[in-house]
């Protein structure tokens, strides 16, 4: 009797955490995948496609299924090691198809030069170009993030990188490249 | 319990944590009176001095400004105007050095004075208390007052504040250890400070007003309590020399007992600090009208032969106020800004002068070693002993935070309260391991707050990335949506039983049996075409392979132009055309393929170059030039055929080679003539095309041997053309000699069409062309890398 008694207690039980577990999964159901949201925070969101995935998030989500984390060119090492620390892998050095120099830059459009053709517009990942069919395009310098999209598309190569100019705002205390001049 | 006045009445103050006791060098300059302001050859007026947005430009280069007038105007509340020091013309608006750590450039105004000094108008008020408040913050904020302790925050922001302000606390403490500014100014100015304060008493109306000054200033402080003796609200309080005293928070500290928290304005705590420059300066501006244009800087240090405090008009370069105290620079030497412990050094004296600038610091190399020479100190390993930690007045940890800057922890920097630093510099002084720990704050704030700034872009560009997928997402829904309707409208228009649905009917069903028809045709090509080439391919390399391949190719270029040409009677005649051809071709096929494609070059190659001297019409010459192109097209895909021998390529790249130089034969007679370029452009146009497609079918072979032909022979044909397609530059040079000579040509030739139209047209030609170009160029760049 007691060990009947013991099964049905225990059945009970497990009837109740189970149907527990069930609603929990269905209630507090965690929308999308956390690690790869958490790459993505990680990534400079460029959206430079130059890991060869359209855009950062659906790179966050292939690192998270197994890709190497070596491919951001814009982040380089500091978010390769940033990476690395999140998914608790070795730090890789970057992948050597990519360049290594990601110093900041903003596109520039050469507007004597610009035929109005909209490619441009169609290559920027963060519709940072404005302009028209046969208008001239220029480029919103701030929200440029300096992806290098929209240089390759250009019939006529009237867009070019420029690299980020340094002010007193955005100076990093390097005092070693002060031009100081002795004074006589 | 006793209150913070009763206290500071009795003479007894907090004190703050910390603090060092820098040697004295105020001796050096606190008895000699102020110099009055001499007027420098060129002054150099940055335009943003201050913490905040600089304003709008209101002058231009050339305009001459009288002595106070405004040159930026500001219309947001955290940027400050600035004024002429003197009248003059601005003679430039550029990028100059200015007072800044890092030594860039930020925009400034260039003035050269007239040497008049003439005022502009002014209005004397000399009873402040008939102005409203508002009359009287507006006065400030014109005048362009910004704190002149340092930090250069903008005055009317501070004295506008709603919030209930219990001290009301002038800061005359002045604690760096050369500097006697605010000193000098007390001595002499005290009546103009008190006016100073009594407006900012009448502005936000304070309990109390604590004048903070420490006990090494003796005069001054006489000079205050004569000045404030018949004042009851006012306490001068004399607080102990210690560095930094003069700091916000340590001075509250010192008067009212009181730790502003981390973060907070202490006017949250009903407290506004001013410094006394700044008191002088509102009391001018309020009463006398006079815009913040000059102020007290002390030159300072050893390698001067007499120290003093001067006048400086602001804008006043560094190099002439050191020169009117005799500075010695027969020896190379280094020049301070602001005080010894938080000052920076300039990269050359021709700084100017700003708002914030107190002192200008010259010392000798035993003072103070200069950063730059060999002799300066060299830091060492940190040794742990912790005397940075009792000094720091803002109660950190130094060498904690010094840990984590290096390793660019930021979380942990965060943790450790970095941000509450003031860079005073008390921890680098007493450092034993001469760390210039400091600077390593520096480096990290700077740091931090750049990724900050990169936080926010990332967070923007990820949220544009979003919405721009969305945005695509959506027109493609829309797109799809208006077809499906399109569809619908046209299935509703056709079952109605009109005659206009009956004729779209059977349009529709003529398209389609067309549609039906091509294909058929296509397929029976196809399958000659490939029987063909298995021939080929089974064959050894005979003539009648090389025949074979011929008839192949023949199709291969009637189905590109089929399909290149939509317009049924163009395919027509390209169909027509080709069978020509083909009949040409099949009644030359007994000879050798050698002597086929040479003899079918010669003839055509001759007729053009015979034509284009005589045929001056361009339409004539557009014509010649297709006829060549098309020439090319077939010579390229007589190339590609699949069994084409080395051979077969070698006459074909020769053949080409002539035909090169025909052309550029005839665009030279073109050029002479003065024919209108429009010909020319497109002569250009329709060999770019050709030569893409040769080079495309080229590009194609395997055989190594083939590829380097087709690179020389597209290397000769740049050197043999005037007019090369790889070359961009002499592309639209091109264009440009064109150019030319159409204008030389113009009035020989009748021209019909304008030259606007010309020039526009030229133009999208030129683009054109830049592109195939360009296209040509990435084509030719892959097949090596392919190879």
């Amino acid at each position: 009797m007691s060990t009947v008694i013991a099964i049905l207690v225990l059945g009970v039980i497990a009837a109740l955490f189970g149907a527990l577990l069930g609603f929990a999964s269905v209630q507090f159901k965690v929308q999308g995948d956390p690690l790869a949201e958490q790459l993505d925070a990680l990534l400079p969101q460029t959206q430079c496609g130059q890991c060869g995935y359209p855009g950062c998030k659906p790179y966050a989500q292939a690192v998270a299924n197994g890709e190497a984390i070596n491919k951001c060119a814009p982040g380089g090492e500091d978010t390769i090691k940033k990476i690395a620390d999140l998914m608790g892998v070795e730090v890789q050095p970057l992948d050597e198809n990519h360049e290594a120099d990601n110093s900041p830059k903003v596109a520039f459009i050469i507007e004597e030069d610009c035929i109005g053709c909209t490619k441009c517009i169609q290559a920027c990942p963060v519709d940072a170009i404005i302009g028209t069919t046969k208008q001239m395009h220029t480029i919103i310098t701030d929200e440029c993030t300096g992806c290098d999209l929209c240089v390759a598309p250009c019939p006529v190569d009237c867009i070019e990188m420029i690299p980020v100019a340094t002010t007193t705002q955005n100076w990093q205390w390097d005092l070693n490249s002060i031009p100081v001049v002795q004074i006589n | 319990m006793e209150s913070v006045i009763e206290r500071i009445e009795r003479g007894s103050f907090w004190q703050f944590h910390g603090g060092i006791h820098p040697p004295e060098q105020k001796f050096l300059t606190c008895t000699k009176p102020i110099a009055s302001a001499q007027i420098p050859e060129q002054l150099i007026i940055p335009i943003r001095q201050h913490i905040g947005q600089a304003g709008n430009l209101v002058v231009k280069v050339g305009d001459k400004v009288l002595k106070g007038q405004i040159l930026s105007a500001c219309d947001s509340p955290m940027s400050v105007p600035i004024h002429a020091p003197t009248s003059g013309t601005i003679t430039a608006i550029q990028s100059m050095a200015i007072p800044h750590p890092s030594g860039l450039s930020e925009a400034c105004i260039i003035l050269t004075p007239d040497g008049e000094d003439t005022w502009k108008q002014r209005h004397i008020c000399p009873d402040f208390h008939l102005l409203s408040k508002i009359q009287i913050i507006e006065k400030i904020a014109n005048a362009g007052i910004s704190g002149m302790g340092g930090a250069g925050f903008p005055t009317q922001v501070k004295v506008s504040t709603l919030a209930k302000i219990d001290y009301l606390i002038i800061n005359a403490a002045e604690c760096e250890p050369y500097i006697t500014a605010d000193d000098l100014l007390l001595q002499e100015h005290s009546p103009t400070i008190l006016d100073g304060i009594k407006i900012i008493d009448h502005l936000l109306s304070p309990k109390n007003i604590l004048i903070g000054i420490e006990e090494n200033k003796t005069e001054a402080t006489d000079a205050l309590k004569k000045a404030t003796a018949d004042i009851d609200h006012i306490k001068i309080c004399v607080i102990p020399t210690k560095y930094p005293s003069g700091g916000e928070k340590q001075l509250i500290k010192i008067l009212t007992g009181q730790e502003v928290p981390s973060g907070v304005l202490p006017s949250s705590l009903g407290m506004v600090m001013q410094n006394v420059a700044t008191c002088f300066a509102i009391a001018d501006a309020v009463i006398n009208d006079t815009p913040l244009i000059k102020r007290v800087v002390t030159i300072s240090g050893q390698a001067l032969e007499k120290p003093q405090n001067v006048w400086a008009l602001i804008g006043t370069p560094v190099g002439f106020l050191t020169r009117q105290c005799g500075y010695n620079n027969s020896k190379n030497r280094h020049l301070i800004m602001g005080g010894p412990m938080m000052g920076f050094s300039l990269p050359h004296d021709q700084i100017p002068v700003i708002k914030t600038t107190n002192c200008i610091l010259a010392p000798s190399e035993i003072e103070i070693a200069s950063p730059f020479s060999s002799t300066s100190s060299k830091e060492v390993e940190c040794i742990r002993c912790g005397q940075c930690a009792d000094v720091c007045p803002a109660q950190l940890l130094p060498q904690e935070l010094q840990w984590s800057a290096k390793a660019k922890d930021q979380a942990q920097l965060a943790k450790l309260n970095l941000f509450d630093c003031i860079e005073c510099g008390a921890c680098a002084y007493v450092c034993p391991s001469q760390i210039p720990l400091v600077h390593y704050y520096r480096v990290a704030k700077a740091e931090i707050r750049q990724q900050k700034l990169l936080d926010i872009k990332a967070e923007k560009a990820k949220v544009r990335f979003e919405a721009r997928k969305q945005r695509l997402e959506r027109e493609k829904v829309a797109r799809a949506e208006k077809h499906k309707k399109a569809a619908e409208a046209r299935k509703a228009r056709m079952n109605t039983d009109t005659s206009a649905a009956k004729s779209e009917k059977s349009a529709v069903a003529d398209a389609l049996a067309r549609v039906k028809a091509k294909k058929a045709q296509a397929s029976i090509k196809q399958n000659t075409a490939e029987n063909d080439s298995e021939d080929a391919t089974t064959t050894t390399t005979t003539t009648s392979a090389a025949e074979s391949s011929n008839t192949s190719t023949v199709d291969i270029t009637v189905e590109s132009v089929a399909a290149v040409d939509d317009g049924k009677s163009q395919v027509a005649n390209a169909i027509a055309r080709a069978k020509a051809k083909k009949l040409a071709q099949k009644n030359q096929a007994q000879i050798d393929s050698l002597d086929t494609l040479q003899n079918n070059e010669s003839p055509s190659s001759l007729t053009s170059s015979q034509a284009a001297p005589v045929v001056i019409d361009r339409k004539a010459k557009v014509a010649v030039a297709v006829a060549k192109a098309k020439e090319k097209k077939r010579q390229a895909s007589a190339a590609n055929s699949p069994s084409s021998q080395v051979d077969i390529i070698d006459t074909a790249t020769k053949a080409l080679k002539p035909n090169a130089v025909n052309l550029d034969s005839v665009s030279d007679d073109k050029a002479t003539q003065a024919i209108d370029k429009k010909a020319k452009v497109a002569a250009a146009m329709v060999k770019a095309k050709a030569q893409a497609k040769m080079k495309a079918s080229l590009g194609t072979e395997t055989s190594f041997n083939n590829l380097e032909k087709s690179t020389t022979n597209l290397e000769s044909n740049i050197d043999l053309g005037a007019t090369s397609e790889c070359d961009v530059p002499a592309q639209v040079k091109n264009v440009e000699a064109a150019k030319t000579k159409k204008t030389q040509g113009e009035p020989q030739t009748v021209s019909n069409i304008d030259t606007k139209n010309l020039d526009r047209k030229t133009k999208i030609a030129a683009a054109i062309a830049k592109a195939k170009a360009k296209k040509l160029a990435a084509s030719s760049d892959k097949s090596p890398t392919s190879e």
